[in-house]
């Protein structure tokens, strides 16, 4: 069994209106190689479920989400997203704005099976007052109404891990794996990146095998692309690049995102676009974040 | 034991008043999203109530809280537990925590904002962060709020343009609920320490820094706040507290919190 595949092979199984997920949280461990694929494809008409970096502002810059499934979009250190913020000022997105852990029960959902999952979290606030479709319902075990989170059910996940094997087990040694395992399992398909391809006896110890968070029926493909989480970080592997994100908040100002697609994405194969950031080296000496 | 400072910042006392409001809350999950409400949190945990939990932001609970800033390369944070993002909702929807974040927006129902202003909803004028936790944080557990710059573009005459936490607005509670579910602790800002224990759960006046009058809190607050017979002057800080405030920020990072980083006694 040999899951491998490239870049564009993962791209090519995508399709227009399909609902991706996307791991990841804010600035850190987001799947940007494959993301920087999907901003030279075609593709188009996405719905993007995703707790929001600059995946998601680049996704919107290029036209490509119809709709997203947010509860922030944020890089962090640079609180706004600049082409979040555009898209939605622009009044370009058809949005479903949810709270961070109604987002998790809603792949949780889809994940299990279920059509929703109770909860009272979105109660009192404009989550349910804007988001007709999320409906309060009665419960049948008290006299209090409950939130019905809809399953978040996705035809794609995409991930980005320190290690995998060529059959797909996938290991991530970050001190956070964040809800990545959620959205694999909310997905139909998973297509993972990753910094290093290991043997199966990798996994052998016991230590290495508990940093492995879903199982290897969940995977569909992976690529071998280390520094492919670049601008975002990947710890413990480097951190996020702060520069570059200053040049691409800076760029929402002057130039605006083509000025950035063409100079870092446009007819640039992944190797190349490393090259123009610093290379492979560069990336990995990127220093971790202090909280 | 205790040795009242006589040269404090405002931030300084904004930090000791916020470190108050967790003093009786026993075990819990503290979490305070900016330097001030952190170092608050930091200084509570190391004072008056060391049952306190706080995470390094990252994923980790910790048992000392870890300084702000940029820390020495040979230093060591305490770790407890692993608390990754997907498992603090397993721990906060206990309702065991308090938070205090610093909305942009609070209306006369204790809702807050940190969503979007202007404009309408589909198109707004200013896309912040969205509603992030806020919505599970303020029906599940203790919140506070820390504002930094009190006027009436943060305490507004209407409703918040996007509603991201249960407040007190009847005509939002939802069914089966009541009001008393509903736990709004205080909020700490640079004219004075306010709750919303006023009639009618109105927010009210606890104390005022040194120096602000009623008339002028009433000023730069959109809507009314109720004035008690008694109005106190909010409590110096320590030295004891701000020798712990100093280590917890070695970087003085909470000078840069406040524009020009006023005294807590005013001139």
């Amino acid at each position: 069994m040999n899951k491998q595949m490239s870049l564009q092979e993962m791209v090519g199984q995508l399709r227009d209106g399909m609902t991706i997920g996307i791991g990841g949280w804010g600035p850190r461990r987001k799947p940007m190689a494959v993301i920087r694929e999907i901003l030279k494809s075609d593709l188009k008409d996405l719905t993007i479920v995703a707790y929001g970096g600059a995946d998601v502002g680049m996704l919107c810059a290029a036209g490509k989400v119809r709709k997203l499934v947010f509860a922030f979009v944020s890089l962090d250190f640079i609180p706004l997203e600049p082409y979040f913020r555009a898209a939605r000022q622009g009044g370009e997105l058809e949005v479903m704005e949810i709270d961070e852990g109604m987002m998790l029960l809603g792949l949780r959902a889809a994940a299990w099976g279920c059509p929703f999952i109770p909860t009272k979290v979105g109660l009192g606030t404009d989550v349910i007052k804007f988001n007709p479709d999320i409906k309060v319902i009665d419960s049948p075990y008290d006299d209090k109404e409950w939130v019905a989170m809809p399953a978040l059910k996705l035809d794609a996940a995409l991930v980005h891990v320190d290690r995998a094997d060529v059959r797909g087990v996938c290991q991530i040694k970050a001190p956070d794996h964040h809800m990545d395992d959620w959205f694999v399992r909310a997905a139909d398909k998973t297509y993972v990146t990753c910094e290093e391809i290991v043997d199966a006896s990798a996994f052998a110890d016991p230590v290495e095998a508990r940093s492995v968070f879903w199982e290897r029926n969940f995977t569909t493909g992976v690529a071998l692309v280390p520094g492919g989480a670049h601008p975002s970080s990947c710890s413990p592997n480097y951190g996020f690049d702060s520069p570059h994100f200053q040049e691409y908040n800076a760029s929402a100002k002057e130039g605006g995102f083509a000025a950035y697609f063409d100079k870092y994405i446009k007819d640039s194969s992944e190797e190349e676009y490393q090259a123009k950031v610093g290379g492979l080296d560069a990336i990995r000496k990127l220093p971790q974040p202090v909280y | 034991m205790s040795t009242p400072a006589s040269d404090y910042s405002l931030a300084e006392l904004m930090i000791c008043a916020n470190a108050q409001a967790y003093a009786n809350d026993g075990e819990v999950l503290v979490t305070g999203i900016g330097v001030l409400q952190r170092l608050a949190a930091s200084l509570a945990m190391l004072t008056t109530n060391p049952g306190i939990m706080m995470t390094d932001s990252e994923a980790w609970i910790l048992s000392t809280p870890n300084p702000v800033g940029k820390r020495p390369a040979d230093f060591v944070q305490m770790n407890e537990n692993w608390m990754g993002f997907s498992r603090i909702f397993d721990n906060v929807w206990s309702g065991r925590r308090h938070l205090t974040g610093g909305p942009t927006q609070i209306d006369r129902f204790g809702q807050s904002n940190i969503s979007a202003m202007g404009g309408d909803y589909q198109k707004p004028k200013v896309q912040m962060l969205g509603v992030r936790g806020f919505p599970g944080n303020s029906i599940c557990h203790a919140n506070s709020y820390m504002v930094p710059a009190h006027g009436k573009r943060v305490f507004i005459e209407g409703e918040c343009d996007v509603v991201c936490t249960i407040g007190y607005n009847p005509e939002r509670l939802p069914k089966g609920y009541s009001f008393d579910e509903i736990d709004l602790r205080c909020v700490y800002t640079n004219l004075g320490v306010f709750d919303f224990n006023g009639p009618n759960r109105q927010m009210q006046i606890v104390s005022l820094h040194p120096g602000v009058s009623v008339e002028e809190v009433i000023e730069n607050t959109g809507f009314e706040v109720h004035v008690p017979a008694t109005v106190a002057v909010t409590a110096a800080p320590t030295e004891e507290q701000l020798a712990i405030i100093r280590q917890m920020d070695p970087h003085n990072m909470r000078s840069k919190q406040l524009k020009d980083n006023p005294p807590g006694v005013r001139a």
